[in-house]
């Protein structure tokens, strides 16, 4: 829809689209990378008894900013022994597998920035950049500890994708869509239509369905959580163990674009958690925009409520981070291998035949 | 093959043959000596199999500052300032030891107030101490919000210092003969108050941490030590006693007035795993700060009244003998060893300090264990490396 | 629990004239001096014999005695002699709760003395801090090297009490 605003307005597809790709990153990504940074160190701070962030604005809220500032001001630091063009495009790779999963994230119906039929599988295709262009930072920084960090990140990542595919192989056979913009749509109405509680259709499998749902939820949300490198599984960039991972080496606005695909990637996959299990953009409880009659309210709300779970799930993650421990490399993989996969194919089959009756 | 080939293979060391041939070797790496779990400028270099460690090589040295030496240019009394600076976190104790082995040298008996305050003292300094290696301990495995809650109460401890002698870590405090000051007037109400509020953070600790799933995965049946390799080492402490060895020098070598007091010793029991783990060297310490708050409930309602200084010699010049004494200070066993030739200053000082003595382990405990687990090892011997270079 | 004389009696007689002698004239501990170069037999009988059981090595310190006489030779230069370095053990039994001091005194021309590293692995460190400040010589330690000192401090010992700053370390001055 935004599209074809745009070329109306332009009258230039090239224009438009271009318009189109970059309104999730300055509309959205940028800000919502700031104002994470911001929360993450308001949430870690009340966690922990002390405030935070106090002197930059009011309660802190613009430290972030000044601290982009900062680090665009530094210095690029490259050593000698560093392979240059992959040391240089590794962050970049990052940030696009990042940005370009945002592509097919259904913000409201109103915008979703390519309305692609396989949607999911997109957004799990794309993802695999992130694990090359980690690879590619730790073999390039000529750093044991990044070189440890990137094989256990990869090692890590492509182990938790299978759990998570698994998953939404799951809400794909129920729904028959890849489409996310086609699954938003599905759990429409009250949250009593979302997936999480057995989705759209009514009758005894409904209520078979929910609690292999929420296992299904359990299993997406700790395999997202690992994919993102979040505590409890942040392994690959473990502070006290590996100083921070692969992107040791990296310094300046470097290491700001993976610090900014980082934040972006937790909301990713809060928003694919979103779209899959909690309605996606749709309101839990109906529009405004419907009772008043200005159907043009009605994206508006759809853009709040998506955001406002999303970052619920991100607040999540922010919690977990601040409250446990870190696990052990063997452990990690103990509970993908040994309890996730099989947790989740398990689940598969049973919904499967509870789709039968 | 060849007789040539086959001659070339059986050259290939063990490692070698494993690769069939290929020619593997193993990657050292370097933790230290800035890195974040090392707890200050210690260099350990780590010989990996992939994850797995094959060898530790501790290099130490960094914070060398020729303790030794410069107590042989100081009088009696100048080396205590100088005690202070080795174990940054637990200097009260520095200073109680170095009080105690001088006092044994000269012959002198102290009054009993100030052996009652140096006792209250080294309790709270053992509470602040084990709090920070608690924290940082969890800080090591991951959790970041534990380290904070320790902090908070330490500052506490640190207040009561403060109003006691005006420094909050290395204090010159407790003097030869004697203290540096009286007690402040509110001290013991203030100290009284510390200790009700202590209590229940003891319990909140456990619940974020001790007890966590997580946190026990990580650190049970990790770095496993037994009681004899610990005694054959020399291992003092908490360490000690977490392999199941009851030894503590406040009670089985007792010194100033701990014998007036009613105490356990807890050791290690292997409740989430293998005795002497990891597990178990954390959980000792909570329950030695427990222990601390009891003696020091019981010393703060007996504090006898008196001088603290009068009793300090004006001119401390022992007499030609040497003398060896021990105390158990938050990390083990602090020795000092003196030397007097009659003069005004000492003629050797040598520190046993546990730190130094504890860190010698390393190799031994991880062995065989991955690259995540020697920050779980190295955190819960908690070294102090002010003390291990002196 | 055996005092310090007990233990000297049950040593004379197992070691006849290496254990030297017994000095219990001077505050606070007496201690028995052996020959440097037994004292791993001696420790190893210390720590294995039933009645003894030293299990637990409490200090290991290396001492500059400073003892040496200044000696004017005939063409008028001086030079010192018979200075030694010693070696004092601490020795507990943590069974029986009696404790020793053994003390070991080489020529500092040759400071050799028999290392007990591998009797208590504790003194593997204390050892290398003796040799790395005072400049003993522990034959058969297993990884004689500096510990707190540089890798690559050619200057001396710096606890021997006639050290002296070198002028310059690696290009660095060293007196400030």
């Amino acid at each position: 829809m935004t599209y074809d605003f745009f070329y109306k307005l332009f009258g230039s597809q090239v224009i438009a689209a271009i318009i189109q790709s970059l309104l999730p990153l300055f509309v959205f990504i940028l800000p919502f990378a700031l104002f994470a940074v911001w929360l993450e160190r308001k949430v870690s701070a009340h966690m922990q008894d002390r405030l935070g962030p106090m002197r930059v604005g009011w309660h802190g809220w613009l430290q972030t900013v000044a601290d982009i500032l900062k680090l665009i001001q530094k210095e690029d630091i490259i050593a000698t022994a560093n392979d240059k063009p992959l040391f240089n495009l590794a962050p970049v790779l990052v940030f696009v597998g990042t940005y370009a999963a945002f592509a097919a994230i259904p913000f409201t119906s109103a915008f979703i920035g390519s309305n692609l039929d396989l949607g999911v599988f997109f957004i799990v295709a794309v993802s695999g950049f992130v694990v090359a262009g980690i690879l590619m930072a730790g073999w390039a920084s000529n750093n044991k500890y990044s070189l440890l960090g990137a094989m256990r990140s990869a090692a890590q990542i492509i182990s938790y994708e299978i759990p998570t595919v698994m998953v939404i192989i799951t809400i794909v056979m129920i729904t028959g869509t890849l489409n996310l913009n086609t699954l938003s749509q599905l759990q429409t109405g009250h949250f009593w239509n979302w997936m999480i509680f057995g989705g759209p259709v009514f009758g005894v499998s409904k209520f078979l369905m929910i609690p292999f749902m929420i296992i299904s939820f359990g299993i997406i949300y700790i395999s997202t959580l690992a994919e993102v490198n979040r505590t409890p599984f942040d392994i690959p960039e473990a502070e006290s163990e590996l100083v921070s991972g692969y992107h040791t080496e990296y310094s300046g606005m470097k290491f700001a674009m993976f610090f900014l695909a980082e934040y972006a990637n937790m909301f990713a996959v809060s928003a694919i958690v979103t779209a899959l299990f909690f309605g996606g953009y749709q309101s839990p409880i109906g529009y405004i925009g419907h009772l008043l009659g200005l159907p043009w309210l009605v994206p508006i709300e759809q853009l709040f409520w998506f955001t406002a779970k999303g970052l619920f799930f991100v607040f999540v993650q922010m919690w977990l981070r601040w409250t446990l421990p870190r696990l052990r490399v063997d452990q990690l993989m103990t509970a993908c291998w040994k309890y996730l996969i099989p947790i989740a194919f398990a689940d598969l089959i049973i919904i499967g035949l509870i789709t039968l009756i | 093959m060849s007789i040539e080939v086959e001659e070339k293979i059986s050259k290939l060391t063990e490692v070698q043959k494993r690769g069939n041939g290929l020619r593997t070797e193993h990657m050292v790496l370097n933790m230290g000596p800035q890195h974040p779990s090392t707890h200050g400028v210690l260099r350990l270099e780590l010989e990996l199999e992939g994850e797995i460690i094959k060898k530790v090589i501790p290099h130490i040295g960094y914070l060398h500052r020729c303790f030794e030496k410069h107590a042989e240019a100081m009088t009696y009394p100048q080396v205590v300032p100088y005690t202070d600076r080795m174990d940054y976190l637990g200097a009260m104790y520095n200073e109680f030891g170095y009080a105690v082995a001088v006092e044994k040298l000269l012959g002198i008996q102290v009054p009993e107030r100030v052996d009652y305050i140096r006792v209250i003292m080294g309790e709270l300094q053992r509470i602040a101490s084990h709090l920070v290696a608690l924290g940082t301990y969890g800080l090591d495995i991951g959790a970041f919000t534990p380290f904070l809650y320790c902090f908070r109460d330490r500052e506490k401890i640190l207040n009561l210092f403060e109003i006691t002698c005006g420094a909050r870590l290395l204090y010159n405090y407790i003097w030869v003969g004697g203290l540096s000051h009286d007690i402040h007037p509110d001290f013991v109400r203030l100290t009284k108050e510390f200790v009700t509020y202590f209590k229940p953070n003891i319990k909140e600790l456990n619940d974020l941490l001790t007890n966590n799933k997580i946190f026990i995965d990580r650190t049970a049946n990790v770095g496993v030590l037994p009681k004899e390799t610990a005694i054959n080492y020399g291992i003092s402490g908490p360490n000690l006693r977490a392999s199941g060895f009851k030894w503590d020098i406040r009670k089985d070598d007792t010194y100033s007035v701990y014998n007036k007091f009613d105490f356990d010793i807890p050791v290690g029991q292997g409740l989430m795993g293998t005795v002497g783990d990891c597990w178990d060297r954390y959980y000792l310490r909570v329950q030695e700060m427990e222990q601390s708050l009891r003696i020091i409930e019981q010393a703060i309602d007996q504090i006898p009244e008196g001088d603290v200084s009068s009793a300090i010699p004006k001119r401390i010049k022992p007499p030609v003998g040497q003398v060896y004494s021990r105390v158990e200070n938050p990390r083990g066993e602090l020795g000092y060893f003196i030397i007097s030739n009659g003069g005004t200053s000492p003629f050797r000082v040598k520190v046993k300090g546990p730190s130094f003595v504890n860190l010698g382990i390393m190799d031994e405990l991880s062995r065989g264990h991955m690259v995540a687990d020697i920050i779980a090892i190295l955190g819960s011997i908690d070294i102090v490396l002010g003390e291990v270079d002196r | 629990m055996k005092t310090a004389q007990d233990i000297f009696n049950i040593l004379k007689e197992k070691f006849g004239n290496s254990v030297l002698e017994l000095v219990s004239t001077q505050p606070v501990e007496p201690f028995i001096t052996v020959n440097p170069l037994v004292v791993n037999k001696i420790c190893l009988f210390l720590r294995d014999n039933e009645e003894l059981l030293f299990d637990n090595l409490m200090n290991l310190s290396g001492v500059d005695d400073a003892n040496g006489k200044t000696v004017k030779a005939e063409d008028g230069t001086s030079k010192v002699e018979g200075a030694t370095l010693s070696v004092y053990y601490h020795i507990e039994s943590t069974s029986l709760k009696h404790k020793v001091v053994l003390k070991v005194s080489a020529p500092v021309e040759k400071p050799d003395v028999e290392s007990v590293a591998l009797i208590w692995r504790h003194a593997d460190w204390h050892e290398r801090e003796a040799y790395d400040l005072i400049g003993l010589n522990f034959l058969n330690h297993p990884d004689l090297r500096r510990i707190l000192m540089p890798y690559d401090w050619e200057f001396g010992h710096p606890l021997r009490k006639d050290y002296k700053d070198p002028e310059f370390y690696l290009g660095m001055k060293v007196p400030y």
